[in-house]
């Protein structure tokens, strides 16, 4: 039992009519990769929001590292160590690629109510987002405004943000979405050095990406989760194979 | 983009040796108006500036700005028809008061965004406004008179206008450096961070609110040193001065100048009060006039006046 | 208790015409999303074309009625000529805007009718005072006020409730690419709107106008106060704007009647008679601080996070 990193018990959110996350319960244990996928329109998004903080249960529980998080702010969670990156590229578009992961680890680095010194110099700060940057492979693009980044080149800084806040758990949402064949196999292989590193949630359409990667893989329908277990036990599950039946989405290759 | 960059440096530095060398033009011309004017333009291209620090870099759009010109200036009105002249005491009182009322009032309008925050920091400035024109010991709707200038003693004389003015300067351009330093700090990435991406900021660890509300306080607090100034200016203080319509004028400054930018505000002020001051010795009515141009400043003007320049020089 | 149940009707009075003006700034917002602070100078226009065109017909309802015309048609002009650029826009975008608009109209005011205000005299027939109860009088043109924006809030009820135009205006509140794609023509719809918004802030300045003066810059001071309640009552909110008006037309009122008195019973003479006017003007703002420390969306949001 201490080993489950993430523990979310009997999730419920509603949007007026609309019953989004239905009852969910969900177990991620410490160090593996756990893949969640799931039809569109299945809660998926909804779900990593309730984990991070962006939005509220209507009831259950999700406790993190044995602490109950279920009503704690975004900002907070952040600092026990959950790291989000988004299906919706959310960066900074006005600052450059290291400022973005620059900001990320000052926020992990003593407080930030300085108001003299340019924290552009400050070294540890430079240090820490350019270790990021290498991480994904964009260190040569540290000092490019994002804005001009290509949409691949912004995934991976989606990464080395949440990298920089030097996280317990990573919640990475759909990180390859968009990608071409190369890219997306670049992040696979990041993927897989970083799962030795942090305990990761992976929300994917990409199903050779999942089957590669993942640990264990649940499945989401209309925001209950009809399996959860292992690769092959998922593969040849009846349920989940009817749910997949007549839906567009199954292993769209990129590019 | 170093061609945008010498055309806005040149614009800067040629206003700000300008204002340095007004008072020379001024006593060898003897034209004293352009003195006393641009004394008071200095002083709202200070609160321009403040207001900027929050609009420009935070992103919170405030329309009740004008409450901390009103209340610097009462702090140092009530003061001196209370018998306290000193400057010492005044000005630190000004900022004192203008830090505290804008502790609560971000404390509560934070609470919202957007048009709500729009909506909310105006009211909490008309009721200031309110507040203000109620008492009646201190002149009320009439305003106060102010019969003697803060005293500093030997240090420096508030009567003579070239020393006044070169007070003003010398606040403008300290709290632009102030700003400058707080943009690149730390500080002033978490502030910026918030304007471009909120969410994304809380995702990565930000309390959004608190950071968001210090600089809220620093911005009200420089705007209370230029009421201050600006008591002392006119030798009187009513409750105009933070009615909201005067919020809007300094909105106008920032916008008109470009947000965002660290001179912008001080040409929008320069800019805006200049032209008011040209369109009312042409006509009465000039609101006539400014009234559209406004509008045809939000259609057709992108980034102020530092914007313009910028693609000027590009295109 | 004479003086309660006048003051109390003061306030439901007060409240209902601040209902008619924040009824069409939170329509105008909640279907095109336009900031619109010129709507106080849409209600400055009601109460001088009203004053205008009731001293020039010389009968009451005919000028009261050209007036809410004239207002409607100044609405459409300026939805057509400028409010329509800004939709889409940044709310800062139009805050400016229509900030400049205030300027001009303020000004114009000034031009055409002079600096010192108007005044908009009653027929005799409604300055008689009505036996509501048995020995309770009150004066029938603040009794009409009452009946006749409770009459144009159950009117704009069904229209928006039950009618088809009032389905599209629901509709195009929340999606409006979708209303452009089933053909209806949205400039049209968006222009009617902001006509109907209009001619209720007109109509709230004209009923207005003879209790208090007609002058320059009366909208700015009413417009706070519709801020003030949309954000009580809620964005978007119709019904929100509602209940929050009459509370705070209510608390208001009351406050300003009886604040007085009640401080005379704590505090000394003289600290009470410096105290309340104050204290009365910031009841308003005090309960709009209340609200947003326990709901920061306000009491009937349209939606919850």
């Amino acid at each position: 039992m201490a080993d489950r990193l993430l523990c979310v018990e009997k999730l419920v959110r509603r949007f007026g009519g609309v019953l989004a996350t239905d009852n969910l319960s969900l177990e991620v244990a410490k160090g593996e990769l756990h893949a969640i996928i799931g039809p569109n329109g299945a809660g998926k998004t909804t779900l990593i929001s309730q984990l991070t903080g962006q939005l509220l249960p209507n009831s259950g529980t999700i406790r993190f590292a044995g602490q109950d998080i279920t009503h704690l702010p975004a900002w907070r969670r952040s600092a026990l160590g959950l790291a989000r990156s988004f299906q919706i590229t959310s960066l900074l578009p006005d600052f450059t690629a290291a400022d973005n992961v620059a900001l990320a680890a000052q926020a992990h680095n003593g407080h930030s109510f300085h108001f003299w010194r340019a924290a552009r110099k400050e070294s540890q700060l430079r240090n820490a987002a350019l270790a990021a940057l290498k991480r994904v492979g964009l260190e040569h693009r540290a000092d490019v405004v994002v804005s001009k980044l290509s949409h691949g080149e912004q995934r991976e800084l989606e990464l080395a943000v949440a990298l920089a806040t030097k996280p317990q758990l990573l919640l990475l949402d759909e990180p390859m979405a968009g990608l071409g064949i190369t890219e997306s196999a670049r992040m696979v292989t990041l993927l897989q050095e970083l799962r030795r590193e942090v305990t990761i949630v992976l929300v994917e359409h990409d199903m050779e990406a999942v089957f590669a990667l993942a640990d264990r893989i649940t499945v989401l329908v209309y925001g209950r989760v009809i399996a959860s277990g292992a690769p092959a036990a998922i593969r040849s599950n009846e349920e989940v194979k009817r749910a997949y039946l007549g839906d567009q989405h199954v292993v769209t290759r990129h590019g | 983009m170093i061609a945008s960059l010498n055309a806005r440096t040149a614009l800067v530095a040629l206003v700000a040796a300008g204002l340095l060398l007004l008072p020379l033009y001024s006593s060898i011309t003897g034209n004293i108006f352009v003195l006393t004017l641009f004394t008071r333009i200095v002083i709202f291209a200070l609160a321009a500036a403040s207001l900027n620090l929050i609009m420009g870099y935070g992103g919170m759009m405030s329309f009740g700005h004008a409450a901390y010109l009103g209340i610097g200036g009462y702090a140092v009105g009530i003061l001196a028809n209370e018998g306290i002249g000193s400057g010492f005491i005044q000005w630190p009182v000004a900022l004192l008061v203008s830090a505290l009322f804008a502790l609560a009032v971000g404390a509560l309008s934070l609470r919202t965004r957007g048009v709500y925050f729009i909506m909310i920091t105006l009211a909490f400035a008309q009721m200031a406004y309110y507040i203000v024109s109620g008492l009646a010991r201190y002149g009320g709707d009439d305003g106060l008179t102010i019969y003697k200038r803060s005293d500093f003693g030997g240090l420096i004389n508030l009567s003579s206008r070239v020393q006044f003015y070169y007070l003003c300067l010398a606040c403008l351009f300290g709290g632009v450096y102030l700003i400058w330093r707080i943009v690149n700090s730390r500080f002033g990435l978490v502030v910026q961070g918030l304007r471009s991406n909120e969410a994304r900021m809380q995702a990565i660890g930000f309390p959004a609110n608190r950071y968001r509300l210090v600089c809220f306080v620093i911005a009200g607090t420089m705007c209370g040193l230029a009421g201050a100034l600006l008591a002392n200016n006119t030798d009187f203080v009513s409750p105009a001065v933070m009615y909201w319509t005067r919020s809007g004028d300094l909105m106008v400054m920032v916008i008109l100048g470009g947000m965002g930018s660290l001179f912008g505000p001080v040409i929008g002020a320069i800019v805006y009060l200049l032209l008011e001051e040209a369109l009312s010795q042409v006509t009465e009515y000039w609101a006539l006039i400014m009234g559209p141009l406004l509008l045809l400043i939000v259609l057709f003007g992108r980034g102020g006046i530092v914007g313009l320049l910028g693609r000027l020089s590009r295109g | 208790m004479l003086l309660v149940v006048e003051q109390f009707l003061n306030g439901l009075q007060f409240g209902l015409l601040l209902f008619l003006l924040a009824a069409g700034l939170t329509l105008v917002f909640g279907i095109m999303d336009l900031v619109n602070l010129a709507h106080g100078s849409l209600y400055m226009m009601g109460a001088y074309f009203a004053a205008t065109f009731v001293a020039w017909t010389g009968n009451f309802l005919i000028g009261v009625l050209l007036a809410l015309g004239a207002t409607l048609l100044l609405g459409i002009v300026l939805e057509f000529v400028a409010l329509r650029h800004l939709y889409g826009r940044d709310h800062l975008d139009h805050v400016l805007a229509t900030f400049g608009l205030i300027l001009f109209f303020n000004d114009a005011v000034r031009l055409i009718w002079g600096p010192a205000g108007l005044a908009l005299p009653l027929p005799a027939w409604l300055t008689v005072p009505i036996q509501i109860v048995p020995g309770v009088f009150y004066p029938a043109y603040r009794l009409a006020i009452i009946v006749v924006a409770l009459a144009v809030a159950l009117m704009l009820y069904i229209v928006v409730m039950r009618t088809r135009i009032g389905m599209l205006i629901r509709a195009g509140a929340s999606n409006r690419e979708m209303i452009g794609a089933l053909g209806i023509n949205i400039k049209l719809l968006y222009t009617l709107v902001f006509g109907l918004g209009a001619a209720l802030a007109g109509l709230a300045g004209m009923m207005q106008a003879p209790i208090l003066t007609v002058q320059i810059g009366m909208g700015e001071n009413i417009l706070i106060l519709a801020f003030v309640i949309i954000v009580i009552g809620g964005i978007g909110s119709i019904r929100g704007a509602f209940l929050a008006a009459i509370f705070v037309g209510m608390i208001d009122t009351l406050g300003r009647a009886f604040l007085p008195d009640l401080l005379r019973q704590i505090l000394s003479s003289t600290a009470a008679s410096t105290a309340a006017p104050a204290l009365s003007s910031m009841l308003i703002y005090l309960l709009m601080a209340i609200v947003l420390v326990v709901r920061p969306e306000g009491l009937f949001p349209a939606s919850r996070r």
